[in-house]
């Protein structure tokens, strides 16, 4: 999994690519954390999960610890674009709940 | 039964795309659609997973194995997939409880404890064998509508 952030209209936009399972999440995790760690103070963050082909559960508890992370730094958490296929899964774990989609 | 395969494999992370993969492929021959397919993927995913992570403590054993068998049958004219996920590992000693949403023994900051409830919300039918010490076997059915062969109808 690719991970990749850029600044847009004052918001952190996170990008997720490639398939998310306990395999790819160790090291999406720390890649992850290591970006929101090196960028600017900010109120909003966009987690664009359109690139994700493919997502478990592993990707629920990926995205809450994400959401928990940014919340602390003080920023409010959206979720983007995601596929029917981790829409799903995210809609059945009750995510959006947390985090809503934008 | 109209077909079968049986997969023995390490029980590492590195494995769990091939798992997932082996069995949607198997699962072709039934036309299913692509939401039933991925349905296939991510249910087999999280039984996987679970084995990985949670049946064997230490990690690496070459001992430890997944045993992952698929028949495909054919029921008043409808397709399922049935799927057999087993390990040999420290089994489930509440197996309801583990079955619960948002239940999980591992730390709640990283983990949704949601396997299970996808596994059933995913599958047609579901069911969950476990002997404390012994391991553990998931069952699951996935019947494929038949407007699995004009895509998206699910
Ligand atoms: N194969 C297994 N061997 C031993 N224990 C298991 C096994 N599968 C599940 N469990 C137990 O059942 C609990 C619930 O499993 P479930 O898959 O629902 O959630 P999780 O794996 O903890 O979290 P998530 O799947 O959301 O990442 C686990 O925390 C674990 O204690
Ligand atoms: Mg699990």
């Amino acid at each position: 999994m690719k991970i990749s952030t850029y600044v847009k209209s004052g918001i952190l936009h996170i990008v997720l690519d490639g398939e998310m399972d306990e395999y790819s999440a160790s090291s999406a995790r720390r890649e992850t954390d290591r970006l929101i760690d090196l960028s600017p103070p900010l109120e909003k963050a966009y987690i664009d999960l359109e690139k994700v082909t493919f997502m478990d559960s592993t990707g629920i508890g990926f995205l809450i610890g994400r959401y928990k992370k940014l919340q602390r730094l003080g920023m409010e958490v959206y979720l983007k674009n995601p596929n029917p296929t981790a829409d799903k899964v995210l809609s059945l774990g009750g995510i959006y709940t947390l985090i809503p989609k934008v | 039964m109209k077909n079968y395969m049986n997969l023995e494999l390490l029980a590492i992370s590195e494995n769990e795309s091939f798992a997932r993969s082996a069995v949607a492929a198997f699962a072709l021959t039934l036309n299913p659609s692509l939401s039933e397919l991925s349905d296939i993927k991510t249910a087999v995913s999280e039984a996987v997973t679970n084995c990985i992570v949670h049946a064997y403590k230490s990690n690496k054993n070459p001992e430890n194995k997944i045993l992952l068998s698929c028949q495909t049958h054919e029921v008043d004219g409808v397709g399922e997939l049935h799927i057999q996920v087993s390990d040999y590992g420290c089994g489930i000693e509440n197996v309801s409880e583990a079955m619960q949403p948002f239940f999980t023994t591992l730390s709640p900051s990283e983990r949704a404890g949601m396997g299970f409830t996808i596994m059933q919300a995913f599958s047609s039918e579901f069911l969950v064998e476990s002997e404390k010490g012994k391991g553990t076997t998931v069952k699951m059915i996935k019947r494929i509508s038949e407007g699995g062969k004009s895509e998206e109808n699910a």
